[in-house]
C-alpha cells in the first residue's frame, strides 16, 4: 500500500504546487512505521512545495500511541496528532466497541505531551446511550485539565446501515435519546466558552487561534488533494475522489492510472456547498461572497434566511450571516432550506 | 353474412382466458409467429405488467373452416374483475356467442356466474370450455358437474382445451363455427350500428368502435349520432386486425371502426347509435345503461399549475372508460382538483396508474369514500353525499342512507368459519349457505358496500388461502348511523384525510390513520398534535415530538459531497409538502395514509 500511495504521489506531480497542511487519516495510519513515514514524506517534498511551517497531523486511536510509537513519530515530519479519545468512561468505549479503555486513554494524550507534540487535538463523543450529563462534564474537564488545545466533540449519529443501528432496531442497543444529545450540546458549549475556548465549527473547538488549519480550508473551499483508496480531492470546481477497495485501488495504481471519479460542481452546487461549510463554522456566509453567483441567488438566499433571523436561529452582523447556538444543533434542516434546488 | 361470427369471451380472471385467445389469433394466422407476444391483446402495458384485461379488446380473424367456406370471425376479449364488468356489457351486446372459459383446477367462481348470467340474458350462445386440462390438477369430471348446472347442456358439448399445448382448439373452432348463429341484421336496411367503445388518438382524434345491426356504412358517408344529434362525415372506416385497418365499406353483422375527426370526448357516448344522416333508422339500438360508480375519491394534481392538464387527461380517459365521472372540486389542502367516480377500487387505482402513464400526471387521491344518501328534517329532501365535506349538519339531518350488497362468495367447507367472522365483522349479515358440491360452498351475505371497499378483497384472500371468489351487486340503501371524521394537525383540519363511517369504527379507524400519520409526517422544530375527530370530540390522538437534534456530526473533505446531495434531496421533498397551517405534509403521507398494515 505504501508503495502504491507513493506511486500516486508521483503521478500527481505536476509543477512543484505548494502545500500548507498534510493529514494522515482514515483507518490507522499510526500503524505506518518511522520508515514509511519518511518515504512517503520524501515523495511528497519531491513532488510538491511544502511549507516550512506545514501543519502536518496524523490519526491515531490511544492504544497504538505507546511511547515508544510516539518517539519515533518525533522523528518524522508529523507535528500534530489527532487522538481518538472518544471518552473516558467505560461504558461508552464498550457501547462504542472501542479497542482501549480510559485509562490508556489519558496516559496516551500524557505520554504524546511528554515526547514533545504540543499541538494537540482530541475527539469526544457525547450523547451515548446512559451517558449522564456530570459524566459528560467530567469527559470534558479531563482535555481542560490536560490543557489540550483543540477538541473536536461529536453528536452520536446513528447512520444508516451499520452495525450499531442494525442492533438498535433489533433492540440489542440502546437507541439513542435526541433530548439528551440536545442538553448535552449546550453543556458542551458552555463549558467550552468557560475554559476559553473558541467554538469556531459545530464540532470544534480550540484555544485561541489554534484552528485546524486543514480542516479549515475544507471548509472555506480551498483546493485539496487525496492521495489513497477512498481520498477526496477538490480544485475549487471540481472535486474527485479514488476508488475506496483497496485492491482494486493498487491494482490501477500499478497500472500507472489514478482511480478517480470526478464530479463537475455546477454554480449552484458550488452555492450549496458554500452555504452548508459557510454556515457550520464561526465565519458564516458572506453576502459579498453570495452575489457573486448572481442577482437571483442573492434574492433567493435572503428571502430564505427571515424566517431564522426572526426565530433566533441564525444571526446578521454587517454583511456576515451565521448560526446561532440554537441553531446550530438544527443546522441540517435549516442548510438544506437555504440550498437553491 | 351468414359467414360472420361475433363471439366474447367470459373468463375468471387467470382462468386463462389472454393465452386462449392468444392461440387463436395464431391459429386462423391473424398474427404471424413473428410478431407473437404473450396476451397480445392485453395492448397497455399496466395490463401485461399486471397480467390482466382492463379493457375490452375487439379483434377480426379470417379463418378458412375444414368445411371449405371462408368466415369472418370478430372477437371480443373482456376483462374478468368484478370493477370491470361493465366493459363485458358491452362486448356481450355486440356478440351472438360466448365462450365460457372455465379453469380446469378451480372450477366457476362467483364473478364469472354473473358475468354468464348477463351474457344469457342478452341470448348469447354460451360454448363452455374447460381450460388447462394438462395440469395434474385438473378436476375435469367436477368441473364438467358445475357447468352443467348453471348452463345445462350435454356433457360432450363441453370443449376440453389447454391454452398452453393448444390442445382443442380445433374443436373451439369447430363450435364458434357451427354453433354461434350468424348476425341477423339486413344490409338493405337503414344504418344502425351500436358504439360499444371509443378510444383517443392525439393525431386521429375520437376513435369509436361500433358492431353493424342493419344496413351498412361507408367511407364518405354523412352520418348521424342518434343520441346526441350530432352529425358527422365518416373521415375513415375500417376493420379491426392487430392493426386498424380501413375499407370502403363495412356491412351488417361485423364490428369496425369510425374517425369523424371529433376531438372532444364529450361529443361520443358509449352505447349510442349510428345511423346515416340521409336515410335514418327508425329507432336508435337500446343503449347500455349507465353504469353508476360507487366509490368516490378526490384527485388533485401534485403541482397545483397542473389542473388544466389532469381536466385534459380525466375528458381523454372518459372516453375510453365510460365509467368514470369527475367534477370539479377545491381542496383547502390540496387545492383545485376533481371528485372523481369509480366502480371499485381496483378501478380507482387503474385510474391513477393510467393519469401517470398515459399522460403523465403525478396525482394524490384522498380517502375513498362510497356514495351516500343524506335527508334533511326539512321536507325529507334527499341529497347525494359524494364528498365527505357535503355532509350537512347533524342538527338539520333526519337519516343518512348507505349502499347494500348482495355478496356471493364461492369457497371449500374448511374457510366457511373465518369467512363468516370477517362478513360480520364488516357489519355484515348472512343470507344464505348452499353446498354446490361437497368442497365448494357458497355463501350469500348482506353487506354495506363501504366494508368492502377497503381490504376486503385482500383479506379474504388471505384467510380462504385464495380459494375464494367474491361477486357483489348493489341492491339497496339502509339507514346508518354515519359520522363524519375529521384529522387535525395542530388543530387544523385536513380536509383531504376527512372521512364518513360508521359511528362505532369511527375510534378504530381513527387510531390507524393517527398512527400511520405519526410515521408519515417528518418531525419539525415544534411539537405536532395529530387528532381524529367527530365534531369536536377528539377520538384518537398521536403526538410527534418537535426535532431537538438536526445536525451533521462530521463534515470533512470526503463528507462534503455526500452530505451536499443528502440535503438537497431534502430540499426538494419539502418543495413538494403542502402547508396545513404551520405542519409541513409531505405529499407521501397523502398517498400513503390509506397503505394501512
Ligand atoms: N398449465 C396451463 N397454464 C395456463 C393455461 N392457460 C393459461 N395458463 C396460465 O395461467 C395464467 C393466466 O393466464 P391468462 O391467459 O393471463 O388468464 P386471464 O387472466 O384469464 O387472461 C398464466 O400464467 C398462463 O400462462 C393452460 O392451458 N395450461
Ligand atoms: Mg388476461
Amino acid at each position: 500500500m505504501v508503495e502504491a500511495i507513493i506511486r500516486e504521489i508521483y503521478l500527481r506531480k505536476q509543477q512543484k504546487r505548494p502545500v500548507e497542511t498534510i493529514y494522515f487519516g482514515g483507518g490507522t495510519p499510526s500503524l505506518l512505521s518511522q520508515e514509511e513515514l519518511n518515504q512517503i514524506f520524501a515523495a511528497l517534498k519531491d513532488c510538491f512545495d511544502i511549507a516550512p511551517d506545514a501543519e502536518v497531523t496524523l490519526e491515531a486511536n490511544p492504544d497504538d500511541l505507546n511511547p515508544e510509537k510516539l518517539a519515533e513519530l518525533k522523528q518524522t515530519s508529523v507535528n500534530r496528532l489527532s487522538i481518538g479519545v472518544q471518552s473516558f468512561a467505560e461504558a461508552d468505549l464498550l457501547y462504542m466497541n472501542r479497542a482501549h479503555n480510559a485509562g490508556e486513554a489519558i496516559a496516551c494524550l500524557q505520554n504524546a505531551q511528554a515526547a514533545g507534540f504540543n499541538q494537540l487535538t482530541a475527539d469526544l463523543i457525547y450523547g451515548t446511550p446512559g451517558m449522564t450529563d456530570a459524566t459528560w462534564q467530567s469527559n470534558l474537564q479531563r482535555l481542560f485539565d490536560l490543557n489540550i488545545p483543540h477538541i473536536s466533540c461529536y453528536a452520536l449519529t446513528v447512520e444508516p446501515n451499520t452495525a450499531l443501528a442494525h442492533f438498535i432496531k433489533k433492540e440489542k442497543a440502546q437507541p439513542v435519546d435526541e433530548a439528551q444529545a440536545a442538553r448535552q450540546f449546550e453543556l458542551l458549549v458552555s463549558a467550552m466558552s468557560a475554559n476559553g475556548y473558541e467554538h469556531y465549527e459545530i464540532s470544534n473547538f480550540c484555544k485561541p487561534g489554534q484552528y485546524s488549519r486543514h480542516n479549515t480550508a475544507y471548509w472555506q473551499s480551498k483546493s485539496y488533494l487525496g492521495i489513497g483508496p477512498a481520498a477526496h480531492a477538490f480544485d475549487g470546481k471540481n472535486r474527485s475522489w479514488n476508488i475506496a477497495n483497496n485492491a482494486q485501488y493498487m491494482k490501477s495504481i500499478q497500472s500507472g492510472k489514478i482511480p478517480s471519479e470526478t464530479e463537475i460542481l455546477s454554480e449552484t452546487d458550488q452555492f450549496n456547498e458554500y452555504v452548508m461549510t459557510g454556515l457550520r463554522t464561526t465565519w458564516g456566509c458572506s453576502l459579498a461572497r453570495i452575489k457573486s453567483w448572481g442577482a437571483d441567488v442573492e434574492q433567493h438566499f435572503l428571502r430564505a434566511i427571515v424566517p431564522y433571523l426572526d426565530n433566533g436561529q441564525m444571526v446578521r452582523e454587517g454583511d456576515v450571516f451565521r448560526l446561532s447556538d440554537s441553531g446550530k444543533f438544527l443546522s441540517d434542516g435549516i442548510i438544506s432550506d437555504l440550498f437553491m434546488v | 353474412m351468414e359467414n360472420f361470427r361475433n363471439f366474447c369471451i367470459i373468463a375468471h380472471i387467470d382462468h386463462g382466458k389472454s393465452t386462449l385467445a392468444d392461440r387463436l389469433l395464431e391459429h386462423t394466422e391473424t398474427i404471424s409467429n413473428r410478431d407473437m407476444q404473450a396476451q397480445a391483446l392485453d395492448d397497455m402495458d399496466i395490463e401485461r405488467e399486471r397480467g390482466i384485461t382492463i379493457k375490452s379488446h375487439a379483434i377480426q380473424m379470417d379463418y378458412t373452416h375444414t368445411d371449405g367456406k371462408d368466415y369472418t370471425i370478430n372477437l371480443i376479449d373482456t376483462p374478468g374483475h368484478v370493477d370491470f364488468s361493465y366493459e363485458v356489457s358491452r362486448s356481450i351486446a355486440a356478440c351472438e356467442g360466448a365462450l365460457l372459459i372455465v379453469d380446469a383446477t378451480q372450477g366457476i367462481q362467483a364473478q364469472t356466474i354473473s358475468n354468464l348470467y348477463l351474457a344469457i340474458e342478452h341470448d348469447l350462445e354460451i360454448i363452455p370450455v374447460i381450460n388447462k386440462i394438462d395440469m395434474d390438477s385438473a378436476m375435469i369430471e367436477e368441473v364438467k358437474d358445475q357447468i352443467i348446472d348453471l348452463v345445462g347442456g350435454k356433457r360432450e358439448e363441453i370443449v376440453l382445451a389447454s391454452g398452453k399445448t393448444g390442445q382443442g382448439i380445433d374443436e373451439i373452432m369447430e363450435a364458434i363455427i357451427s354453433r354461434v348463429p350468424s348476425p341477423k341484421g339486413n344490409v338493405t336496411e337503414p344504418l344502425q350500428a351500436l358504439i360499444f367503445d371509443s378510444t383517443f388518438n392525439a393525431y386521429r382524434g375520437v376513435i369509436a368502435y361500433f358492431r353493424i345491426m342493419n344496413g351498412k356504412l361507408n367511407k364518405g358517408d354523412q352520418v348521424r349520432f342518434m343520441n346526441t344529434g350530432n352529425e358527422y362525415v365518416a373521415d375513415e372506416v375500417g376493420i379491426l386486425k392487430m392493426e386498424n385497418v380501413a375499407k370502403k365499406s363495412i356491412g351488417a353483422g361485423n364490428v369496425g371502426y369510425i374517425i369523424t375527426g371529433i376531438k372532444e370526448s364529450k361529443e361520443i357516448k358509449v352505447g349510442d347509435t349510428i345511423t346515416l344522416a340521409k336515410n335514418p333508422c327508425v329507432e336508435a339500438i337500446q343503449g347500455f345503461e349507465d353504469v353508476k360508480p360507487m366509490v368516490f375519491a378526490g384527485i388533485f394534481p401534485i403541482d397545483n399549475d397542473d389542473y388544466e392538464d389532469l381536466r385534459d387527461s380525466l375528458e381523454k380517459l372518459q372516453l375510453n372508460d365510460a365509467s368514470l365521472v369527475y367534477e370539479p372540486e377545491t381542496s383547502i389542502a390540496l387545492g383545485f382538483g376533481f371528485r372523481c367516480g369509480f366502480l371499485g377500487m381496483l378501478h380507482l387505482e387503474i385510474i391513477q396508474e393510467r393519469l401517470w402513464r398515459e399522460f403523465g400526471m403525478s396525482i394524490i387521491t384522498t380517502v375513498p369514500n362510497v356514495s351516500y344518501r343524506a335527508y334533511l328534517k326539512k321536507g325529507d329532501k334527499e341529497l347525494i353525499i359524494n364528498n365527505p365535506q357535503d355532509l350537512p349538519d347533524i342538527m338539520l339531518m333526519d337519516r343518512v342512507e348507505e349502499p347494500y350488497i348482495v355478496a356471493q362468495i364461492i369457497s371449500k367447507p374448511e374457510y366457511v368459519g373465518s369467512i363468516m367472522s370477517l362478513c360480520i365483522e364488516k357489519r355484515g349479515e348472512i343470507k344464505n349457505q348452499v353446498y354446490l358440491t361437497e368442497s365448494r360452498v357458497e355463501l350469500t351475505f348482506h353487506l354495506p358496500l363501504a366494508e368492502i371497499v377497503f381490504d376486503f378483497y385482500d383479506r379474504l384472500k388471505s384467510i380462504s388461502r385464495g380459494y375464494a371468489s367474491f361477486d357483489y351487486e348493489i341492491t339497496d340503501y339502509r339507514k346508518s348511523d354515519l359520522v363524519k371524521m375529521d384529522i387535525k394537525l395542530n388543530g387544523d383540519n385536513v380536509d383531504a384525510f376527512s372521512s364518513l363511517i360508521h359511528r362505532d369504527k369511527a375510534q378504530a379507524f381513527g387510531r390507524r390513520i393517527c398512527k400511520k400519520l405519526r410515521e408519515l409526517l417528518p418531525r419539525q422544530q415544534f411539537q405536532i398534535a395529530i387528532q381524529a375527530a367527530i365534531g369536536a370530540k377528539v377520538i384518537a390522538r398521536e403526538t410527534i415530538s418537535a426535532l431537538r437534534k438536526d445536525v451533521t456530526a462530521k463534515c470533512y473533505g470526503g463528507d462534503i459531497t455526500r452530505k451536499r446531495k443528502l440535503l438537497e434531496k431534502q430540499k426538494a421533498g419539502k418543495k413538494k409538502m403542502r402547508q396545513i397551517g404551520s405542519v409541513e405534509v409531505p405529499q407521501k403521507a397523502f398517498l400513503d395514509v390509506l397503505k394501512l398494515d
